[in-house]
């Protein structure tokens, strides 16, 4: 046990965790490309990025040591991606915003973190913001630097472990993963940090919480009949709250497809090239065969 | 002005490799744009660093010495990348596909409002057509990688925003020396380019250990895939390779199943190999696993589902389980081998 100063007032951090949803790259089909080489994403199983569960972990396990923080969720995508949000609500977090609009659609990372930075900077008030290092549909790791720059804040990439947070000096201790080993690294707060996929695995959902939270939805997801019209007014965290590009003071050159310096020139389907090759059996000669070959000509022994 | 830069990544003084086999390439891409290749090097201590990039073609060599420069940190590179870009114009920089250049490249293509394409399996020059705009744009960097999950290869541009920014895996491009080069030396004042406040990051510890294994140096590699079913499935391909005098390597889904170390993983998200024989064993061949191999000099292909796309690939296919043809070719290299 650490001792505590009993002068000191225990703060609590205001935790943002950047989360995605993406198609499960596990499961694609044919029709999983549109024409303009974008990701036909309506056509796929879509689930929470495995690493910003990893994020999010850390996130709950600091709100934990540190009683009276909060979590906020916040993550960019269609209507359906407020799943997100509920998902991190079942699992602690306390809240969260979803930003939804045309005009994102299309983003490459830049236009992403030219998103997710003006929505943070509208939320004004944070300590950490922490997401996955990288999303499986991408794999490119660049949208939380990006962030980092664009709200002038430092960054800690490769996150294994949130070790721990001095409230007073203000500073966190991380330790990340480097090329061949590990380092630990402190810096200064407010930070954005990105968490490994080798860092602790998220806990589950919690029964009560998924009983308290299993009705939220955002604005897209009302549309049509509702089930339990009566409760949304009567309980205002089963509203997940969505942003547009206007809700957040953005500005639409910057936003999607135009704010996105990077264009896809071509798509290409995998075809492999067949080459000339010799087709065997498991049993003993054609294994003995293909060994004394090898050995022939040296590739072996 | 306009030229191709590379940003070399620094272990103590030492060049990595993947910053040499990227100036190789750069040097390749100068030569066909017509322009100068130059590199940065940002570290402590860095006398006679030159002589560790000039074999590889380099023009001009910018050094950045100080004390706080090594170990990297975020913001002092990024300051230097960025603040240098503005004074040089680069139309392309290159980096590794490193935990520093993927830390690095989104920084500062986020401060330069620079396009920047992540782990490329391949960079080549050519034109891009904006039929809506009506514009065609002539020797821009093409950056060819597999995308997502593999099942498509993109080719990404990047026509109006410079520079054209490009992160490669370590042992994807070949690093050769050319011969009898001599470069230019331009050491830069640090305080010029980097604010003190940005040295806020303090590596408190840092552990780097000596690889476990030669993975990449290894003439012969075998892999196994989620195909061998369990971390003792793994144990035979040890054995075998221990007789092959080989390696062991898997793919990213072996290796997301727990049969073997993260370390081992060959593919676009892991090692790139060049071995004379590749021993695949129940690899399915996704593209990014091919993307690390499919230069290797004989491919083995060990497969129950004659239909895997790695056959396409493979020299030799065994239709076979590998639990019944991996202990046949121990037996037959002891018999034959004597």
């Amino acid at each position: 046990m650490q001792t505590k100063n009993p002068i000191s007032i225990k703060m609590s951090l205001k935790i943002i965790v950047l989360a995605k949803q993406v198609p499960d790259t596990r499961n694609v089909g044919k029709d999983a490309m549109k024409e303009d080489g974008t990701v036909n994403r309506a056509a796929l199983p879509a689930i929470f990025n495995p690493e910003d569960l990893n994020a999010l972990e850390q996130a709950l396990r600091l709100n934990d040591a540190h009683p009276g923080s909060t979590v906020t969720l916040l993550t960019m995508g269609p209507g359906r991606a407020a799943e997100i949000i509920r998902e991190g609500l079942y699992r602690g977090a306390d809240n969260g915003y979803l930003l939804s609009d045309r005009a994102f659609a299309g983003a490459d990372t830049l236009a992403t973190s030219y998103a997710l930075s003006t929505a943070i900077k509208k939320i004004n008030d944070y300590d950490i913001i922490i997401g996955g290092r990288q999303a499986i549909d991408g794999d490119t790791a660049q949208v939380g630097p990006q962030v980092a720059e664009k709200l002038g804040l430092s960054q800690i990439t490769y996150a294994e472990e949130v070790l721990n947070v001095d409230e007073t000096a203000r500073k966190v201790t991380v330790k990340r993963h480097i090329d061949g080993g590990v380092e630990t690294v402190e810096g200064p707060l407010p930070i954005v940090i990105t968490v490994n996929g080798s860092a602790a695995p998220c806990r589950p959902r919690n029964a009560k919480l998924i009983q308290k939270y299993k009705y939220a939805l955002g604005k897209q997801e009302k549309n049509g009949e509702l089930k339990h019209a009566d409760l949304y007014a009567a309980r205002p965290y089963l509203n997940i709250q969505e942003w547009t590009v206007a809700d957040i003071d953005g500005d639409l050159k910057q936003c999607g497809l135009s704010g996105s310096p990077t264009k896809v020139k071509t798509v290409q389907n995998i075809v492999f090239q067949a080459k000339e090759s010799k087709t065997l059996t498991g049993s003993d000669a054609d294994i003995e065969n293909l060994i004394v070959e090898l050995l022939t000509n040296h590739t072996i022994g | 002005m306009n030229n191709v830069f590379v940003y070399c990544e620094l272990e103590g003084t030492t060049v990595a490799d993947v910053s040499l086999e990227l100036l190789t390439k750069g040097r390749k891409l100068a030569n066909q744009l017509g322009c100068q290749l130059e590199a940065i090097v940002a570290g402590n201590s860095l006398d006679g660093v030159e002589k560790q990039v000039f074999p590889y073609g380099v023009d001009k060599l910018h050094v950045f010495d100080a004390p706080g420069l090594f170990p990297y940190t975020t913001l002092p590179h990024a300051s230097i990348l960025t603040n240098l870009f503005k004074e040089e114009h680069p139309q392309i920089c290159l980096m590794g596909a490193t935990v520093i250049g993927r830390d690095l490249g989104p920084r500062v293509s986020s401060a330069l409002t620079s396009g920047l394409t992540a782990d490329c399996t391949s960079l080549e020059i050519g034109s891009y057509e904006d039929k809506k705009a009506g514009k065609t744009y002539e020797n821009l960097l093409y950056q060819i990688r597999p995308a997502f999950g593999g099942n498509i290869v993109a080719t990404i541009v990047n026509p109006e925003n410079r520079p054209q920014m490009a992160t490669v895996r370590e042992g994807v491009m070949k690093k050769e020396a050319v011969a009898s080069h001599r470069g230019e030396v331009i050491r830069h004042d640090v305080a010029k380019y980097v604010p003190e406040t940005d040295y806020v990051i303090k590596v408190i510890d840092r552990h780097v250990e000596k690889a476990k294994h030669n993975l990449k140096g290894a003439p012969i590699v075998i892999a196994g895939g989620y195909g061998m079913g369990s971390k003792e499935g793994f144990d035979m391909l040890f054995e075998l390779a221990k007789e092959l005098h080989a390696e062991v390597g898997a793919s990213r889904a072996a290796v997301d199943a727990g049969f073997c170390d993260h370390d081992r993983q060959i593919g676009q998200t892991g090692l790139t190999v060049h071995p004379k024989l590749y021993i695949a064993c129940g690899i399915s061949g996704q593209i990014q696993h091919i993307a690390g191999m499919q230069d290797s000099g004989i491919i083995i292909s060990i497969n129950n589902d004659e239909n895997a796309p790695i056959n396409a690939i493979a020299d030799y296919i065994i239709n076979g389980t590998v639990e019944e043809v991996i202990p046949k070719m121990i037996k037959y290299y002891k018999k034959n081998s004597k």
